[in-house]
């Protein structure tokens, strides 16, 4: 449990993990009845509709200006987003 | 001014065109309809804020609610989670500009479940949306705002997105119209990501012409969205008046123990009806439907568990202080910004596509996809419609399954197969029935399923349909007269109340 929140970049407090531990559980239950099915020659789907190679013309075009896309940014500084030191004291 | 608000749109437009009806006029009555919001379905109103670049001079067409879903240039987008507090997009989605350019006022942004999730809108980081019909019930969700909305008088039309029913559940507890076009006929471009393969815009509305009129709006190919495609011919309105020569198709095996009573006899008077305007009833298996709620809750997760990566701090939205390094700002932000049905997700998503599982969880789940989507190939063989209810049971309290989340996931029972196929389907209001625990009778709806890009024979039958139901039932306060149903009556006959 906290592997998979540590891949996913979530901090749970202790109730969390305690709750979450129970109904995942239940749900993995559930879920595993497709495991059960007989499916070795199926192909997958991951998309529904029949497209192939959607391409267009490489041509430039307008893009955000930085400063609109930066000003939903918390912190940005000098035209870039600034984030902490990875270096930091934790 | 309630007998303005008691047209359906297709109505009202047809009034504007006769000079009887002043487009600007209708869009402020609209606008104090909206706020007059009781139910929490709004959580932005055009009427309290700048609109800057989404305001509308002009009105041109009916005035539109929009789920918070949707990024609007300018204007607060939260998709009903914390960590998007704040956020006002520097565009707006093509849905939104599609129905601003046709002259659409924005009435606000409609309340949800956070990023979709859910399908009761309690799990809105802004409060739960009530029900119109009983302020103790949910709406449904995850377009629990918009369906609110409609059936409550706070707007004549909304759009919703629908990626395991959240468009047609929320309809149907609410006694509406609700329709999930086919994957690709509206583009996703500014609609937040839930689940990409599956996510389909649509329209909630007051009956099946005005879904037509908002679908002939919003469907188009659109080259911000690779996987657009459009549907293959305008669309009309719907005018047929009998089902002669059409052929339903009943799942074998759906008179589960799951569905309530009332639904159940709901559904049966309304296969009645569809046998009475000369449509065939027949079952057929669809022998893999019973794992759509398997496959949705692997591939759904999974999916959103790699769109939400986004939401990191960074770029947009909230970030959370800390005196760590990056990770720790990530995790921190996360841990605060996210919901717990939005964390269970994540959770679910990241396990079944880490290392060892991926095959086990997100390849069966494809291939069991692969499966729905040719039962549903081959029942179209024979049939033209799948029909079922909508949904298990009538609108439920608030606070009642969210204990439980395998309870709520199964909700979705009977609309999630359509979406893992990727086809289109409808919710119509069919009648009242009692809840299963007592008290006053509620909407219950009737699900119609077609072949992939057959939006407009789906909207005939249903038009159709819905006509002969002549349900004319809505909830004690809606703040506007019973629409008028002299052009509407049909048949005359099988009304529910």
């Amino acid at each position: 449990m906290l592997h998979v929140a540590k891949l996913a970049r979530l901090r749970l407090g202790d109730a969390e993990v305690e709750t979450m531990v129970g109904e995942l559980s239940g749900i993995l239950e559930h879920v595993d009845r497709i495991a059960e099915l007989d499916l070795d020659d199926v192909p997958p789907t991951s998309h529904v509709v029949e497209l192939e190679n959607v391409l267009r013309k490489d041509e430039p075009h307008e893009s955000l200006d930085r400063d609109v896309a930066l000003a939903q940014a918390p912190d940005p500084a000098g035209g870039a987003f600034r984030v902490p030191s990875p270096q930091a004291e934790a | 001014m309630a007998e303005m608000l008691g047209l359906t749109v297709v109505q009202a437009h047809e009034a504007i065109a006769a000079g009887e009806l002043s487009a600007a006029e209708y869009a402020e009555a609209w606008a104090q309809a909206a706020a007059g919001d009781e139910l929490n379905a709004y959580l932005w109103r055009s009427e309290d804020g700048d609109t800057g670049a989404i305001a509308v001079e002009q009105p041109r067409i009916a005035p539109v609610a929009v789920k918070d879903i949707f990024c609007t240039e300018g204007v607060p987008t939260t998709a009903g989670s914390r960590i998007l507090e704040g956020y006002r997009p520097p565009y707006s989605a093509t849905a939104v500009r599609r129905l601003l350019e046709a002259g659409a006022p924005i009435l606000g942004k409609l309340n949800m479940d956070e990023f979709a999730m859910g399908s009761s809108n309690e799990n809105s980081a802004f409060g739960p949306v009530l029900n119109p019909w009983d302020r103790g019930r949910v709406p449904g969700g995850s377009s629990g705002g918009s369906a609110a909305a409609v059936a409550g008088g706070l707007a004549p039309w909304a759009i919703g997105t629908d990626t395991g029913g959240s468009i047609r559940q929320p309809a149907s507890l609410c006694g509406i119209v609700g329709l999930k076009p086919t994957y690709g006929a509206i583009s996703r471009y500014g609609m937040i990501a839930f689940a990409s393969s599956l996510d389909q815009c649509g329209p909630l509305t007051r009956d099946v012409a005005d879904a037509a009129l908002m679908l002939g709006i919003l469907q188009g190919k659109d080259p911000c969205d690779s996987t657009s495609v459009g549907l293959p011919e305008a669309l009309r309105l719907p005018d047929r008046e009998d089902l002669k020569g059409l052929r339903f198709a009943v799942p074998t095996g759906l008179a589960s123990d799951a569905i309530e009573p009332g639904v159940r006899e709901v559904f049966e008077e309304t296969l009645a009806t569809i046998e009475r305007l000369g449509g065939e009833i027949a079952e057929t298996p669809l022998p893999h439907a019973e794992h759509g709620i398997s496959a949705y809750y692997v591939i759904a997760p999974a999916e959103a568990s790699s769109n939400l990566a986004r939401y990191d701090g960074v770029r947009y939205g909230m970030r959370a202080e800390t005196s760590g390094d990056v990770i720790e700002m990530y995790e921190a932000t996360r841990a605060a910004g996210f919901g717990p049905e939005v964390k269970r997700r994540i959770m679910l998503g990241t396990y079944a596509l880490s290392s060892g599982y991926y095959e086990a969880y997100y390849g069966q789940a494809q291939k069991v996809r692969t499966k729905i989507a040719g039962d549903f190939a081959a029942a179209f063989a024979d049939f033209d419609f799948v029909v079922t209810p909508t949904s298990p049971s009538v609108a439920f309290g608030l606070g009642e399954k969210t204990s439980d989340p395998l309870a709520m996931y199964l909700n979705d029972f009977f609309t999630v197969p359509m979406s893992l196929a990727g086809i289109p389907a409808i919710s119509i209001p069919a009648g009242l029935a009692e809840p299963a625990g007592g008290g006053p009778q509620l909407p219950v709806g009737f699900q119609i399923a077609a072949p992939a890009f057959g939006e407009q024979k789906l909207l005939d039958a249903a038009h159709a349909l819905e006509q002969a139901i002549g349900f004319n039932a809505r909830p004690s306060g809606a703040p506007y007269a019973v629409m008028d149903r002299e052009k509407r009556t049909g048949s005359g006959e099988g009304g529910d109340g």
